[in-house]
């Protein structure tokens, strides 16, 4: 069981918990999550750990409604528990004094980069950032992120703020421009991941990125994790989630995130409708 | 039973009474319906009561046999329940899935011309009647020592150190990983064959003793064993199974439908994806392809007829002699019309534009010289490939013991099969005060030999800390 200390709507259906939960927030690091459930009968599921503070023994997770599990997540409160949460699990970023370090995140995946982010700048990096969303209504921890980082590049699908565009063309301007970084860390849905990573690597930057493929237990048990890279099955729960971006198979991995896109659609909306026939009565 | 005075014993094993193929086929309620009072008693009475009974010694946990089931034939079934748990904490789960057939009942002397005692259903019937009727007491338990002890993992062998240890006086905390306790016990073991209020109940009864359970909870990352040490627990011992599943390395084995046996059961098991009420998701193919032969295939199979498939397809490198499931599961997942193709081998898993898997190409195997296990090596016979269409491919070839722990603790002697090296007869490891047992150590094994191996561990952390 895991109190809500506070919870925050971050955008439209986007949602930071604070939770207590002083062993996880003690042990974790940058780039580890926790897998939790809800409620009795809900599904487990994987959610980065986007802060923590060990002192006061919380940590935060920022998730986006996109099924059922996370509707009956956004339906808790303050002060409500969340059932099960266990963690931390995966392994932690690979941090040390790289120099210039670019930090690029895409809709969600901008919570996860925000510790990797800090933990960059508290060893010593000159932290660049660039995060982008797909209208501004969806851009979170914008000034989070202007407190770690020496510039802040801000770009929506829309141009509702910040330059019009994806991260992945303000990257190319900058490389255009001559800059240079040392190590790349890039987050956020398979396909911008993919396209950010392309870039990064052939302007020769050590690219690392997070994944979040379908997780069951998160001890290497189930395999449900599995990704290939290099040629290799690797098993992201246990041995990631992050990864080097040169050898990751795109195509495979965003096939699998589709195994159960029906369910997830269709349980949404059956549950919405529940929702909206239990407000009625 | 007695006539006169004299003994005239049945040759056979009275059966137990099952659900119907047809029916069972299609719900997740338990096959066997267990023995009644009667059926109990005669049972007990084919007993010798042999005066050096082998049955003891064939049973990894040495439960008193002859003496439970001499008060099962007298009908003083409660007693005879308190009787087995004096060495066994978890007798309704070991009279369910324990191969006797390997152990007690293939020592007893009335197999040698017709049918064992069977033991197993005798056990299975006194803790399932101790527990219905409310008759579950729970003993006396030595006063406190002050020696704390952590165990990594409430399976079978972390369930069976913890109860002796509290018996003992021991503090005891259980760290389990996953929401529920019990190990494969929940996550493995579907229900029809282990009902989860049965392994509920064993674990209460634990608790009873004294036993703290801590779920949610990672040995190795929520805190280390070292970390467990410093914050003042005497001991820990390593029950954290066989939890790393193997697959094929065949082409395609990452496609959409291709599940680990793991996965595919604790999404049905633990997850309770086969209920309306639970929201985990599990693709319930309609042709089903299991590919393995020990008692975890038959799971498999038997749990994707159940979710609907037709048909449930085992695909088995040998024959049926050397398959390592239990005869009696071989046999349960036959009747309820699981389809067997053997002497065959997956050389890919076929899928279609989306990943999403249509089927498994496969080759012929024969039978070769006997290799390192003693059953006969499988050969590919060239130019026999064919294909099987399934839309589910589930892969039960085994796994091999969980990394978590040994690589979070480096100083924990290791074999090269990636297994913590512990004494067989201590269960001691290379780091002081650190034991382990059970799948962590053998690999893939047996409930009761993991409990077996819980419970040597736990003499030797007494006899080390006392």
């Amino acid at each position: 069981m895991a109190k809500i200390l506070r919870k925050e709507v971050l955008a439209e259906r986007v949602y930071r918990y604070r939770l207590d939960a002083p062993r996880i927030a003690k042990k974790r690091r940058p780039g580890q999550f926790i897998i939790l459930r809800p409620v009795q009968n809900s599904e487990r599921i994987p959610l980065t750990i986007a802060d923590a503070d060990a002192t006061a023994g919380w940590i935060d997770i920022i998730f986006q409604v996109v099924g059922r599990t996370t509707v009956l997540l956004s339906m808790l409160n303050g002060g409500d528990n969340i059932l099960d949460l266990v963690g931390p699990l995966g392994q932690p970023t690979h941090i040390e004094t790289f120099g210039r370090c670019l930090c690029i995140g895409g809709g969600v995946g901008i919570a996860p980069l925000y510790p990797i982010a800090r933990g960059l700048r508290d060893a010593g990096n000159d932290v660049v950032t660039i995060i982008g969303a797909r209208t501004q209504s969806l851009l979170i921890l914008r000034s989070d992120f202007e407190s770690v980082s020496s510039e802040l590049h801000v770009t929506t699908d829309d141009g509702t703020s910040g330059r019009k565009g994806f991260v992945s063309n303000v990257f190319q301007e900058l490389a255009d421009k001559g800059e240079k970084f040392n190590v790349a860390f890039v987050i956020g849905p398979v396909m911008m991941m993919k396209v950010t990573a392309q870039l990064t690597l052939a302007a020769g930057i050590k690219t690392y990125v997070s994944l979040n493929p379908i997780m069951v237990d998160g001890t290497g048990m189930c395999g449900g994790c599995r990704v290939t890279v290099d040629g290799r099955t690797r098993f992201a729960c246990v041995e990631g989630p992050e990864f080097d971006a040169a050898g990751i198979d795109w195509n495979e991995m965003a096939k699998r995130l589709t195994s159960y896109r029906g369910f997830e659609t269709e349980s949404l909306e059956k549950h919405e409708c529940e929702l909206e026939k239990a407000v009625k009565e | 039973m007695m006539e006169n005075g004299e003994t005239r014993r049945s040759m056979h094993k009275i059966p137990m009474r099952e659900q119907d193929p047809a029916l069972r086929r299609s719900n997740f309620r338990e096959v066997p319906f267990g023995y009644s009072d009667g059926e109990a008693k005669d049972e007990a009475a084919r007993c010798l009561q042999c005066r050096k009974p082998l049955c003891i010694e064939g049973c990894p946990v040495n439960v008193q046999i002859p003496q439970f089931i001499g008060l099962v034939a007298k009908g003083e079934f409660a007693a005879a329940a308190r009787t087995i748990k004096e060495t066994n904490a978890l007798p309704a789960v070991c009279g369910r899935v324990c191969p006797q057939e390997e152990q007690c009942e293939l020592q007893c002397v009335l197999g040698k011309k017709g049918s064992p005692v069977a033991i197993g259903n005798l056990e299975r019937f006194v803790a399932d009647y101790e527990r219905d009727n409310g008759l579950v007491v729970t003993p006396q338990v030595k006063p406190r020592n002050g020696k704390r002890v952590a165990i990594a993992g409430s399976g079978p062998a972390g369930l069976t150190c913890a109860g002796e240890l509290a018996g003992q006086g021991f503090d005891v905390t259980i760290f389990e990983a996953l929401h529920e306790a019990g190990g494969v016990l929940v996550y493995g073991i579907p229900e029809f064959r282990l009902p989860k209020a049965i392994v509920r109940a064993e674990v209460g009864y634990l608790e009873r003793l004294g036993v703290k359970i801590e779920k949610n909870f990672v040995v190795g990352r929520t805190a280390t064993i070292d970390e467990l040490m410093e914050e003042g627990y005497d001991a820990v011992f390593v029950g954290s199974g066989a939890g790393l599943p193997s697959f094929l390395g065949v082409k395609g084995e990452n496609g959409i439908g291709v599940y680990s046996a793991n996965e595919y059961l604790t999404r049905s098991n633990l997850m309770r994806a086969f209920a309306d009420d639970a929201t985990t998701p599990i693709m319930r193919g309609k042709r089903v392809i299991t590919v393995g032969g020990g008692n975890v295939a038959m799971d498999a199979a038997r749990t994707a007829l159940r979710l609907g498939a037709e048909p449930s397809t085992v695909v088995y490198r040998r024959s049926e002699a050397e398959m390592p499931a239990r005869r009696a599961e071989i046999h349960h997942a036959r009747e309820e019309g699981v389809e067997f193709r053997l002497l065959c081998t997956p050389t890919e898993i076929l899928a279609d534009d989306t990943g999403r898997v249509t089927g498994i190409s496969c080759i012929r195997m024969e039978l070769g010289a006997p290799d390192a296990s003693g059953r006969r090596r499988p050969v590919p016979v060239a130019g026999s490939e064919f294909t099987i269409d399934g839309d589910v491919v589930v892969v039960a070839v085994g796994n091999s013991p969980n990394p978590l722990i040994p690589n979070t603790a480096p100083d924990i002697a290791t074999s090269k099969r990636g297994g913590i090296l512990a004494d067989e007869k201590t269960g001691r490891t290379s780091k002081r005060r650190v034991y382990a047992g059970g799948d962590i150590v053998t690999g893939a094994a047996t409930v009761i030999l993991a409990m077996g191996a819980g419970k040597v561990a736990a003499r030797s952390i007494i006899e080390d800390l006392q």
